[in-house]
């Protein structure tokens, strides 16, 4: 049993037969198979140089050679494959060492091209390159067997990838599929996307885990705590089995608050948004009861693909999730990538603190077709629901006003064409630095609304960055001073009269979602699978109590003192497993 | 009757070396004939017939290998291999010139 913890992003649990996704262009890690499964293993490797031959013939009839280096080239591959020599080399090598084909090709290979390279003859020790040609050509045939077997499935699997590609994710055959569990990837990676939007766990960001997965284990994906277990003993199975069977029937429960409206057990209507960035997670946070979308990430656009995208493409994109709400509201938030990330550039260097530097709001002050171009197809789609706009990363006033007169400037670009908007469009900013919180009561003064975005806010705040397991343990939104700054924010929007809502994941937390409540939040923004839950408390809480702890919170000194006390507040009212 | 046994010692001259080009010319003339054919490089024993093996003597320009035939063909054999080795695996046009330039 291995035990590996890697970044959770998508809940639920899957408990299933591995089926491991290699790729040819990343080392395929040592592989062990049990004793019954040899036979298969090396029944693959022949029909893989068997597929491989077919191949060569094809292309060797399909189009006359000219090139005698080429030529070379394909013969020298023939012979390979046809040396009876060489497979067996391989067969042999699954035999005595027990592992996959896979690794076999890959390891015996490599093993004749580091021959070739310590030679001391350049004629000699350069032809290692057509080795690993042959490899390659190998695996091609193997891994190609894998994802046909994906479309095909027939009993349910967890897939286990180095990274999983798009063009992968859309062949496989969804009704089997339990899970995912990668060493790549992050919250918003393509896996994370697609599990989310399928309702399966996923696990990302799990170092070392190709190498600990053996052909055919057994695997738990535990996307609730972000743990991964390889062939788990009966004990922690059997655990798992009814923690599984308990989650499903609390998913159950939590599917009966979807069409109950969420308010209080005082009587206090609370508003719950979904946080969505693909089109089709509009779908799900409707299915799962949310009243809105109150955060439209629109980052998508700019790194999928392989241009900027025009205004149509945002247009397109805009209108569909405008369709699917049908005059729920909708933030669609600005471009929100840093000068590193935005594929399309090379006219920026490299930042030394990109956290710091060129990003969201700031790139875009800076790239203004880019920027109008978003602007004019959000305004376009304003006419189509309840469409808003919110600008991110906003640090100081005048940063808001810019960007407010960029807005305007493309309002009258689209009035000298005739084309429709809607001139009362609200526009927000999201309070993400303790700049912008500490002059909340200013910036209130110029915007229709406010969101905060919780994860940037503790980072810039507490100066730690969550993804560095030095200091990881720092970040927590339970630091006095992270509450001292929201608190603030939420009374200078009250003053205002603005609207204020909370889209980090904060709201989402369950331990958070009482003190937020008690702290005079009424409108919280998530992702859409959790909107449920978050319900569920919601209508188990009265305001008083939330008032209470609150309070409570407010003359507490550490973070340790207020996340007990928040998770007890919490244990009450869900299930001790989660 | 025992099978008749003819073995060789021969020079690589080609500046390759017997690599990958020159050994599927070994390679494909050595699978002609019904005899076990074996080249030696100093230690190291390869099948001729073996594309793998052949490549891995790692034999490079000026090696001198041992050729060993044990079949009803050993001597059309060993005649053939020796041909293509003296030779120089007949060539190609390239390294000709390669070697004119050097």
């Amino acid at each position: 049993m291995e035990l590996r913890k890697g970044i959770a992003v998508s809940p639920g649990i899957a408990i299933a037969r591995a089926m491991v996704i290699d790729s040819k262009d990343y080392r395929i890690p040592r592989r062990s198979i049990m004793t019954s499964q040899r036979a298969g293993e090396i029944k693959r490797v022949r029909r893989a140089f068997a597929d491989a031959i077919r191949e060569l013939d094809q292309i060797q009839t399909a189009k006359r050679i000219e090139e005698g280096s080429i030529r070379d080239i394909f013969a020298v591959h023939m012979r390979f494959l046809r040396d009876k020599r060489f497979l067996k080399r391989i067969t042999d090598y699954i035999e005595k060492e027990m592992v996959t084909a896979e690794y076999a090709v890959s390891t015996i290979l490599r093993e004749i091209a580091s021959h070739f390279e310590k030679v001391d003859d350049v004629y000699i020790s350069e032809r290692a390159a057509d080795i690993y040609d042959i490899e390659r050509r190998l695996l091609t045939h193997l891994l190609g067997k894998v994802a046909e077997e994906v479309e095909h499935l027939r009993e349910e699997v967890v897939i286990v990838a180095h990274d999983l590609a798009p063009t992968q994710t859309a062949s496989f055959n969804k009704t089997f599929v339990k899970g995912f569990a990668t060493e790549r990837g992050g919250r918003t990676s393509h896996t994370a996307i697609i599990a989310r939007s399928l309702g399966i766990p996923a696990i990302v960001a799990l170092e070392g885990l190709m190498s600990c997965v053996t052909a055919q284990s057994t695997v738990i994906i535990d996307g609730n705590r972000g743990l991964v277990v390889i062939d788990p003993d009966e004990a922690t199975l059997e655990e798992y089995r009814t923690y599984a069977r308990r989650f499903t029937e609390f998913e159950h429960e939590l599917d009966g608050f979807r069409d109950i409206p969420a308010v209080t057990r005082d009587g206090v209507p609370i508003t719950l948004l979904g946080n969505v960035e693909f089109p089709d997670e509009a779908e799900v946070v409707l299915q799962k009861g949310g009243q809105g979308i109150g955060l439209y990430r629109t980052e998508f656009l700019y790194l999928y693909g392989g241009s900027e995208p025009t205004e149509d493409d945002h247009y397109h994109a805009y209108s569909e999730v405008a369709r699917l709400m049908n005059g729920k509201p909708i933030v669609i938030r600005t471009m929100d990538l840093g000068a590193d990330k935005v594929p399309h550039t090379t006219r920026h260097p490299q930042e030394a603190n990109p956290v710091l530097g060129l990003r969201s709001i700031r790139y875009c002050l800076q790239n203004l077709p880019l920027f109008k171009t978003q602007l004019r197809a959000i305004l376009r789609a304003s006419t189509l629901g309840d469409v808003r706009v919110m600008f991110p990363l906003i640090t100081t006033m005048q940063e808001l006003r810019q960007a407010k007169m960029i807005l305007r400037d493309v309002m009258e670009d689209l009035d000298e064409y005739g084309v429709p908007y809607n001139a009362q469009m609200p526009v927000g900013i999201m309070i993400e630095t303790p700049s912008s919180a500490l002059t909340a009561g200013l910036l209130a003064l110029e915007s229709d609304f406010f969101s905060i975005g919780t994860n940037d806010l503790i980072q810039y705040t507490l100066a730690v960055d969550r993804g560095n397991e030095h200091v990881s343990t720092m970040y927590s939104g339970a630091e006095p001073a992270v509450l001292y700054l929201i608190r603030s924010v939420i009374h200078d929007a009250s003053k205002a009269g603005i609207g204020l809502s909370i889209c980090g994941e904060m709201a989402s937390e369950p331990e958070f979602v009482m003190l937020l409540l008690g702290m005079g939040v009424r409108t919280l923004s998530m992702a859409p699978p959790l909107i449920p839950e978050v319900k569920k408390i919601v209508c188990s809480v009265t305001i008083e109590e939330c008032n209470l702890l609150a309070r409570k919170v407010a003359t507490m000194d550490s973070q340790r003192q207020i996340k007990n006390l928040l998770r007890d507040a919490a244990s009450r009212i869900l299930p001790v497993e989660y | 009757m025992s099978e008749p046994v003819v073995e060789i010692e021969v020079e690589i001259q080609n500046e390759e070396g017997l690599h990958l080009r020159p050994a599927v010319q070994f390679v494909d003339i050595a699978s002609r004939f019904r005899s076990a054919i074996t080249v030696s490089h100093g230690s190291v024993q390869a099948d001729a017939k073996s594309v793998m093996e052949m490549t891995l003597l790692a034999a490079a320009c000026g090696s001198r290998l041992k050729i060993r035939a044990v079949g009803p063909d050993a001597h059309e054999a060993i005649a053939a291999l020796g041909e293509l080795v003296a030779k120089n695996f007949h060539s190609v046009p390239q390294s000709a010139d390669a070697r004119k330039k050097g």
